[in-house]
Order: structure tokens, then C-alpha cells, then sequence
């Protein structure tokens, strides 16, 4: 399959997903500049981790008005995967595909390390490849993280199964210790964690590996 | 004509740099001092020929879709003269 990888003025983890998705694990990915208004003919698109335009008024409020968007938006309307990642989380959330907002973290600290994440779900194109319950060794490297909702919110994604990834030890404050969310169609992922930090040998863990791998499975479904 | 857009995070969200402030303003003695809040200002300049009404308009839009995200954040326009 083909992964768009977007890149924004200030994106720092676009390499590093476009060498996940290629290097280690054998599948096609191009690079899609933020000014772009089409995404050519891939399969999934990633929102990578960075500063889109230096994060300058909130992180990601910039980027959710930048051409790209407009056609990351029809993609995710029609069906189609899409993967934010950090930045590319906030991107979503900003953007209304996802619900809720990341706020500065609870500590003020920018919280760069690796930890636990458990997978709270299995039932989505992005979870496939784990069991429900499932933990994950993949870092995490951002100063707003934060995940908060209304109540009523929280609870509907709960209900609806859509809290795909959740801390072990809470780092930032995230309500319901939520690290990653799925939107209503459940084709559409945000999550603070990098997997794409967590695909090599050399970095220490390959977990992060099965979010791509799920993603795979889901797009060869689908065809 | 010139106006300020205050935005600020709503009550019922963590406000942990406001928090600091007001433990570091404490630590300074400042007994007074019970509750920080921190926010942002904007100043904008409208270009001179924007009537009164269309301002006021552009500007609550602007400050609802762009300023602020009202997720988690409220804000207010003031039209300076």
C-alpha cells in the first residue's frame, strides 16, 4: 500500500514515519507538502509529529487552515485512513476530526521518554494487529499533551469503544489517561505517542511497528 | 479604529501556568494574591475605512474560528476608538 506523509513547515517526525512505513516494513509512502490541494492516489495518509508553523497561536491551529488539510478532510470524509501523531494528533483535534483538545501538560514539563501504552481497543484499522489490553513500549516527546473533553465526551468515547490507546503512568495530566482516539467512522487516529519511534531495532522497541501493521492489514482489506 | 480579543482557557479548564504564577507570586510574599489566571491578547489594527458593525462581525468570527478554540478556550472583542 501507499502512505502519504504530510509535511508541514516545522513537521521534525516526517522522515522518521516515511522510514517506518518504507524501511521497516516494505510498503510504498510518498511525502505531501502542506500546500498541496490533492493527496494523489494513496491509501492512508499520515500527519506527522513536528511544529507545524512553529505551533504559533495553539499547536496545530495554523495547519487545520493549510490547503492539505482541506483535501486530508474530503480523504477521512470518504472513508479513508488517517493517522495523526503528536502534532499531527493536535492537527486533528484542532481540526474537529478528532473531539476534544491537548492542553499544555499538567506539569508544565515538556515530557520526552519512552513508557506504556495500553491498547484499549482492537476493533480498528489501527489496533488490528494487537489484543485488547495488549501494552506498548513506544516513546512519547511533547509539551502539550494534555487530552481533555467535556465529561459527556469522555464518556461517549468510552461507550463507543473509540479510546484506542491509554497510559499505564499518566505523563501529562490526559484525562482518563488518554493517549489516542478514534472519530465516530473509527477510520481516523490521533495519538500523543510516537510509534514511528518504535519501528527499528536500534531504537529499543519495534512496538510501535504494529499501528502500521494493523493500518496494512485494514487497507488490504479494503481493496 | 483599533480592538483587543481577549482569550482565556474556561473555568473548568487546568490552567497549570496560571497555577505557577500564583504559587511563585505566594513565594514572593504576596499574601493578597489568591487566583491567577493566564491568557492572551491580541491587539488588532482595522484598516480605516471598516465601519463599526462589519468589524465587530469579522471580529467575533475571527476570534471564534481562529483566536480561540472554543473546546476549551472563551474569549471577548473590545472595540477601541
Amino acid at each position: 500500500m501507499k502512505f502519504g506523509v504530510v509535511v508541514f513547515p516545522g513537521s521534525n517526525c516526517d522522515h522518521d514515519a516515511w522510514y517506518a512505513v518504507t524501511r521497516n516494513l516494505g510498503q510504498q509512502a510518498e511525502f505531501v507538502w502542506h500546500d498541496s490541494n490533492r493527496l494523489g492516489d494513496v491509501d492512508a495518509v499520515i500527519l506527522p509529529g513536528g511544529f507545524s508553523y512553529g505551533d504559533y497561536l495553539r499547536c496545530g491551529a495554523i495547519a487545520k487552515f493549510s490547503p492539505v488539510m482541506g483535501a486530508v478532510k474530503k480523504f477521512a470524509a470518504d472513508g479513508g485512513l488517517v493517522a495523526g501523531i503528536c502534532n499531527g494528533f493536535q492537527i486533528l483535534v484542532e481540526s474537529g476530526l478528532l473531539p476534544g483538545a491537548l492542553v499544555r501538560n499538567a506539569g508544565l514539563k515538556f515530557r520526552c521518554m519512552e513508557l506504556q501504552l495500553t491498547v484499549a481497543t482492537s476493533d480498528s484499522p489501527f489496533t488490528n494487529a494487537c489484543r485488547k489490553g495488549d501494552v506498548l513500549r513506544v516513546p512519547i516527546a511533547h509539551g502539550e499533551g494534555c487530552y481533555v473533553a467535556e465529561e459527556r465526551v469522555l464518556d461517549e468515547l468510552e461507550a463507543e469503544d473509540r479510546i484506542a490507546f491509554r497510559y499505564v503512568k499518566n505523563p501529562n495530566g490526559s484525562q482518563r489517561d488518554i493517549a489516542g482516539v478514534l472519530n465516530r467512522g473509527r477510520n481516523v487516529l490521533g495519538m500523543m505517542p510516537h510509534p514511528e519511534r518504535a519501528a527499528d531495532p536500534l531504537m529499543g522497541s519495534l512496538d510501535g511497528l504494529s499501528v502500521f501493521t494493523s493500518m496494512v492489514a485494514a487497507a488490504a482489506l479494503k481493496k | 479604529m483599533k480592538a483587543r480579543v481577549f482569550v482565556s482557557l474556561k473555568k473548568t479548564v487546568l490552567d497549570p501556568q496560571g497555577q505557577t504564577i500564583q504559587s511563585a507570586l505566594a513565594g514572593r510574599g504576596y499574601s493578597s494574591i489568591a487566583h491567577v489566571r493566564q491568557g492572551k491578547l491580541f491587539e488588532i489594527e482595522l484598516s480605516p475605512e471598516t465601519d463599526r458593525d462589519s468589524a465587530h462581525k469579522d471580529l467575533e468570527e475571527i476570534a471564534r474560528e481562529v483566536l480561540a478554540n472554543p473546546v476549551i478556550e472563551e474569549f471577548r472583542v473590545e472595540l477601541l476608538d
